[in-house]
């Protein structure tokens, strides 16, 4: 309870100790994250996601350097950042680099950066990362940018966690069947192609406008496994627009940040954003209740006998189907079978 | 309860801009399951206190070249304090002569890694100064 309310006063390192915990999934963490929990809900969260090298960490560094530019008339604009970066399969161990592209921030008392190892995740984001963007929010921060690991095609677990997502590009990566694969293209809210002093920049926008062109104009909701048609002029369906960016120098980052707002202003004007909040939250608690799930089923298993099964499947003497079927046949006997 | 990850910020503060030996450990480190917070050259105290506290970082590794470990590593560590940090190891690399490393242990620094260390060795001290295991001898 304390570390909650230290949290609520504006203690950075109670916010920073917190994460940790959070991070490792400890019953402190969870009960200071349920207690805080009510004060969640406030932030604008954004998602930059984009193949490794798009320039991401620099995107981010000048997006929220852009919000803390102190603005006539507008109110002071807290930012926090998440940085994930991958986790070794081999070691668990990771190297996050994203906090050297964004020495700008430094010194700013209202920018919080948290780098995350995803700690065997595969989505683009760490397991805990919904929870430390929980902390975050709780913390007051008006916007969290969530900078997801360098993203290939299917990485899109972001998508259901920011309210906009940015997905960026860059010259020379790719061609127009690329731009009409699923995945992660068709989670943008805004597309970015940063460095565009480069060359190869006017193949691109054009591979990504044609993408967008087939696509036009769905609502992304999903009924029935289909994606609901409307009709061509529905001011009411965001159009996913593309902003040219040249991170390092700064150029596009006002044209974006404009683009951000407007999106913000549609989400709500349509009660989307409501509706990603219902979606966000669901899903969270599916992977919960997962989660839980397996590691309440694993309590039940002695070691021993989890390892005999699994030898058994590995000299190919019952398949992995059969051995799901033992293992959980073994739950069902109930409890006296297997002493926990 | 998930596993502790022991969580390392490794930064260069002062002008010199040569980082090999900064990016050899924090490769080691990671190697050992470790999460490394690289930070890049050329820190002031003040971000590498501030990046340490955002990161909640268990130890800190410094990499310094350039003769100017005696000013610096006081006012990190004064720094660390402010934070609350007082907990955190600090430790060096780099060119260190010998007769400023006791005058540097005896100010809180964990250990002193110059030319021809074992990573390995780096590795165990974090370890056991983060556990707070007794030392083997």
């Amino acid at each position: 309870m304390k570390l909650a309310e230290s949290v609520l006063s504006g203690n950075r390192l109670a916010l920073s100790r917190l994460i940790t915990q959070v991070e490792n999934n400890t019953p402190e963490g969870l009960e200071a994250l349920g207690s805080l929990f009510a004060n969640t809900g406030r932030a604008h969260l954004i998602g930059v996601t984009g193949a490794p090298g798009t320039g991401k960490s620099s995107l981010v560094n000048r997006l929220a350097r852009h919000y803390r530019q102190v603005q006539a008339g507008r109110k002071d604009t807290s930012v926090a950042i998440i940085a994930v970066d991958p986790s070794s399969p081999f070691s668990g161990g990771a190297l996050l680099g994203d906090r050297i592209r964004m020495r700008d921030l430094s010194g700013d008392p209202n920018v919080f950066i948290r780098s995350m190892a995803s700690r065997g995740s595969l989505g683009g984001l760490a397991r805990s990362t919904s929870g430390v963007v929980q902390a975050l929010d709780a913390a007051g921060y008006d916007i969290i940018l969530i900078e997801t690991v360098g993203a290939g095609q299917a990485e899109v677990d972001i998508a259901r966690l920011a309210h906009t997502t940015l997905v960026v590009e860059a010259p020379g990566l790719g061609d127009d069947i690329q731009a009409i694969k699923a995945g992660i293209l068709e989670i943008a809210d805004i597309l970015v192609i940063n460095k565009a002093d480069r060359p190869g920049v006017e193949n691109t926008e054009r591979a990504l406008r044609s993408m967008l062109d087939l696509s036009y104009p769905v609502r992304r909701s999903f009924r029935g496994g289909n994606l609901e048609k409307v009709k061509a002029k529905d001011e009411s369906i965001w159009q996913v627009p593309i902003q040219r960016t040249v991170a390092t120098e700064g150029t596009g980052i006002q044209e974006l940040s404009e683009l951000i707002s407007r999106h913000k202003a549609y989400l709500v004007e349509t009660n989307e954003w409501e509706r990603r909040d219902q979606e966000r939250l669901e899903s969270e608690l599916e992977n919960l209740i997962r989660l839980t799930l397996m590691r309440r089923f694993r309590s039940t298993v002695e070691d021993d006998r989890y390892r005999e099964i699994v030898s058994r499947l590995i000299s190919r003497s019952i398949s992995p189907h059969q051995a799901v079927a033992e293992l959980l046949g073994g739950l069902n006997r109930g409890n006296g079978d297997h002493p926990v | 309860m998930d596993e502790r990850k022991i969580r390392v910020l490794i930064a260069k503060p002062g002008l010199d801009g040569h980082d090999r030996g900064a990016k050899v450990v924090a490769r080691a480190l990671r190697d050992a399951g470790m999460e490394v917070i690289y930070t890049g050259l050329r820190q002031t105290p003040e971000m590498i206190a501030e990046a340490a506290l955002q990161e909640d970082a268990d130890a800190v590794g410094l990499s310094i070249l350039s003769g100017a470990h005696m000013a610096l590593v006081p006012r990190v560590l004064d720094l660390l304090k402010t934070n609350g940090m007082q907990d955190v190891k600090l430790f060096l690399g780099g060119i260190i002569p010998d007769e400023d490393v006791p005058e540097l242990k005896a100010m809180g620094v964990m250990g002193v890694y110059g030319p021809g260390t074992l990573t390995d060795d780096i590795i165990n001290d974090i370890r056991r100064a983060v556990f707070q295991e007794p030392s083997p001898e």
